[in-house]
């Protein structure tokens, strides 16, 4: 699938790795939560460092990271394309009405704060890769790398509006799985 | 305000991303809201959850690697297919150096061009500690921490000095990888500047005096002693780095003189 880059101007490619490799970690970590398949991930990383590269006469901003996360994205979205049109399609995508659902409010008859218990890493882990597309982007945006909601809004390309919206929706979802996975160790 | 509206922005309170306005709003409806103070509490406590735990991923050596292999190679590396009018000019080369290895003077000039590469690498290499997180593996003011900590990383264990009392404080030591090998560097600070000390095993044990270069506008000392080679590199001014050398060669001298 990826192509060797043609552009042979080792120049470009000293101030390419210069900015980009640091974030390489970080472009793994989140193609690992949109794809949750380690080889899907390494193969949508490596095609968004080969374009990346190939833009990188035309980088002039935002910052390295989210620049890389919003070619790193597409790359994905057309992983998803393709599964979709093969039969073992592991994702389930939301349809668009299900963000217009109103915010969730099972919580309504127990008022008091519970105690969450500190669940380990894997765990952690698991809960957020059952998060239903688009939530989870947004919230491993959000809570494991660190963007601002403009960033976000810039990577997912939607206003900062459905950002805010999506992140409640992901984060009330978590908080329910996270509190129904109490209720399975009780 | 509502508790629809709450449950919205009490997430931007959270993430500090609500202007101050806003947040007193919320901040008012959360106190006479027994739900959605349940539910702020809830989300803080599953932030701090998330924050601490280790949720990122590594990505793979080889990953790194195919994408290395794919982006064009420095310049010193690239190999070309020589063209047939390249390989007569090699010929023509050929004998002129030939007479030259003679005299030594090709391994001479193939040196230089080797520690040319080696010094780009090392402004690299200081470069990328800048780069948040990257500075240092341990942290200490202390040598006698610093200097233990290398031990069985390297194949040879950097003299770590502390120079507070000089004016550059010791702030802790990081492995990197420079000419393809695992490398020890000490990091000093001067005020806000940084100063990476490469360090690494030579063959050669004649001692070489300091030089200083320029190189992507950080300046390098670089000098041989007891078969170690030394870089420091910084974006301190040049006779600052300069007393940084003096002063760690000095300091080398009495320790083990």
């Amino acid at each position: 699938m990826p192509v060797k880059a043609s552009d042979d101007n080792p120049e470009k490619a000293r101030r390419f790795r210069e900015a980009a490799l640091p974030y390489l970690d970080d472009a793994y970590t989140l193609a690992r939560y949109l794809l949750r398949n380690a080889a899907d991930a390494e193969d949508a990383v490596q095609e968004c460092y080969l374009r990346a590269f190939k833009h990188f006469d035309s980088y002039r901003g935002p910052a390295m990271k989210p620049w890389l996360f919003a070619i790193l994205r597409n790359v994905c979205r057309a992983e998803y394309a393709r599964r979709a049109t093969t039969p073992t399609s592991a994702i389930e995508d939301v349809p668009e009405s299900a963000e217009q659902a109103p915010l969730w409010h099972e919580t309504q008859e127990t008022p008091e704060a519970h105690l969450l218990r500190r669940w380990d890493s894997d765990t952690i882990r698991r809960l957020v890769a059952a998060l239903a597309e688009p939530f989870r982007e947004t919230f491993v945006l959000r809570e494991i790398q660190n963007l601002s909601y403009r960033e976000i809004a810039d990577v997912a390309e939607v206003p900062v509006g459905t950002v805010m919206s999506r992140l409640a929706r992901a984060r009330a979802m978590l908080r329910s799985a996270w509190m129904a996975e109490q209720e399975q160790v009780k | 305000m509502t508790c629809d509206e709450a449950e919205v922005l009490l997430h931007a309170l959270i993430d500090g991303e609500l202007d101050a306005g806003h947040a007193r709003d919320v901040e008012t409806h959360i106190a006479g809201c027994q739900h959605c103070a349940a539910a702020l509490s809830d989300y803080r406590e599953m932030s701090k959850a998330v924050a601490d735990a280790d949720l990122r991923y590594k990505a793979p050596p080889e990953l790194r690697q195919r994408i290395e292999a794919a982006l064009p190679q420095p310049l010193a590396q690239v190999v070309q297919m020589p063209s047939r009018r390249a390989v007569l000019r090699g010929f023509a080369m050929g004998s002129a150096v030939s007479a030259l290895a003679a005299t030594g003077l090709v391994a001479i000039v193939l040196r230089n061009d080797d520690m040319e590469r080696i010094q780009s690498e090392v402004v690299s290499a200081h470069l990328r500690s800048l780069q948040a997180g990257h500075l240092i593996d341990v942290i200490s003011t202390d040598q006698h921490t610093v200097k233990p900590w290398f031990n069985g990383k390297l194949d040879v264990s950097p003299p770590v000095i502390n120079l507070t009392a000089e004016g550059f404080t010791l702030i802790g030591g990081r492995l990197d990888y420079v000419d393809a090998r695992a490398i020890g560097a000490v990091v000093y600070r001067r005020r806000q500047h940084v100063i990476n000390l490469f360090v690494a095993q030579t063959a050669s044990t004649e001692r070489r005096s300091a030089k200083i270069e320029t190189i992507q506008g950080f300046n390098i000392r670089h000098w041989s002693d007891r078969g170690l080679n030394y870089w420091a590199v910084s974006d301190l001014a040049k006779d600052e780095l300069a007393e940084f050398g003096d002063k760690f060669e000095a300091a080398m001298g009495s320790n083990t003189g």
